[in-house]
């Protein structure tokens, strides 16, 4: 048995999963559980209650809305990177989604779930940064919206409060010039440093706590990456200024 | 839920992963547990026809689903299937520790990709790890097993 015990719960609709949320005490949803259930395992997380969003219906649309394209809370990331419609109005999405982890773990893990997770060295966040997107919740007090740059907060930590839920991630359609660098030392590895193009804008990950926005001219001058066994800040922001140079050269 | 087309008890307590119901209560021990957290491709099955680990999947969420491990690819005593026939005939396995995980994630990237090129079998044999460096032998089983279903 490697996760700790928590109690489990599947409710059938987004109202019922909200209600769980607002009444329990330390409870943590579970939808792809592809970054969750490692975290479970090794017992870094042990949330007392599981609310499992698989067995809601119809939370595994992607559809047009607003001039861009919304995906719910239940698509997978498999299905994002194949669809035609994100590739024909959003194209960075499916091209981000290629570098997530592997084709195996992006069968199960969900778009919204990953950017919920906030890991700052995810691609997704940072696509959502770039494209200024936003999250759309569902909490006790009813829905809002909350756009990229307010929704990351820090390592793991989002906007989103205890009793709401990340119904949906939206995308403006974009077909400008576009794209996705990373560097990491194994394929399908957590980028050491990652920069993603939409435009005019660029957002970075894997290098600080947070995706960020910066100048494509000055793409290190703010950052300070932190060091570990795998880069250097040095070569971090190495690796940033040649990504930029690159993804900005077409 | 369903495994291997049987319907099979799901267990009492809900922390348990898909992989260890699979070995410790339904004794099907051909699927392999190798990081446990989705890193080695080891404990790959099918969900519903599609490859995932299960070893990042609770046993309960595959409730109203249908698994299917290594053991129900090809029948008990039977002709293997044609991708663990093509793993066989070129040499692409040593100790076969890696193997179950490997036929079944080549089993869901074929289904998905019958006509791939060789940058899409590395891509898709990328999420799979073999230690005994059976990687040349492995691509060259996903190509004969391709151009066999053909």
């Amino acid at each position: 048995m490697k996760p700790a015990p928590f109690a489990y719960h599947a409710p059938a609709s987004v109202e019922e999963a909200v209600r769980l949320l607002t009444t329990l005490e330390d409870a943590k949803v579970l939808a792809g559980g592809q970054s969750l259930v490692p975290l479970l395992n090794f017992r870094l997380a042990r949330p007392a209650h599981l609310v499992d969003i698989n067995g809601i219906p119809g939370l595994d649309r992607i559809y047009e809305r607003d001039g861009g394209v919304a995906l719910q809370a239940l698509v997978r990331q498999a299905d994002a990177e194949a669809s035609e419609l994100l590739r024909s109005r959003c194209p960075l999405v499916p091209e981000a989604l290629r570098h997530v982890a592997h084709a195996v773990i992006r069968n199960r893990g969900t778009v919204v779930g990953s950017i919920a997770h906030a890991d700052p060295a995810a691609e997704l966040p940072a696509v959502l940064l770039a494209l200024n997107g936003e999250v759309h919740v569902q909490g006790p007090r009813g829905v809002r919206d909350i756009p990229a740059a307010d929704f990351f907060r820090g390592v793991l930590e989002s906007a989103l409060e205890p009793d709401e839920l990340a119904l949906e991630a939206w995308f403006p359609a974009f077909t400008g010039a576009h794209g996705i660098r990373e560097e990491s030392r194994r394929h399908g590895d957590y980028a050491m440093a990652g920069a993603v193009r939409a435009g005019d804008r660029l957002a970075l990950f894997g290098v600080a706590p947070t995706p960020v926005v910066a100048d494509p001219h000055h793409p290190a001058k703010d950052i300070r990456p932190s060091g570990d066994l795998e880069a250097t800040p040095e070569f971090r922001r190495h690796l940033v200024e040649v990504m930029t140079r690159e993804l900005f050269a077409a | 839920m369903r495994v291997n087309g049987v319907e099979r008890p799901l267990p009492h307590d809900p922390r348990t992963l898909l992989s260890d119901h699979l070995r410790h209560n339904l004794r099907l021990t051909g699927t392999h547990v190798g990081c446990e957290h989705g890193v080695c491709g080891c404990c790959t099955v099918l969900l519903d026809g599609r490859p995932v680990r299960s070893c990042l999947l609770l046993a309960v969420q595959a409730n109203g689903h249908e698994v299917t491990t290594i053991e129900g690819l090809a029948p008990a005593g039977g002709p293997l299937h044609p991708i663990q026939r093509a793993f066989h005939e070129a040499h692409a396995l040593q100790c076969g520790f890696c193997t179950p995980g490997f036929v079944l994630a080549v089993k869901g990237f074929l289904d998905a990709h019958p006509n791939p090129s060789d940058a899409e079998i590395d891509e898709g044999i990328s999420g799979n790890l073999c230690r005994c460096t059976g990687y040349a032998n492995i691509r060259k089983a996903v190509k004969q097993a391709a151009a066999q279903a053909r």
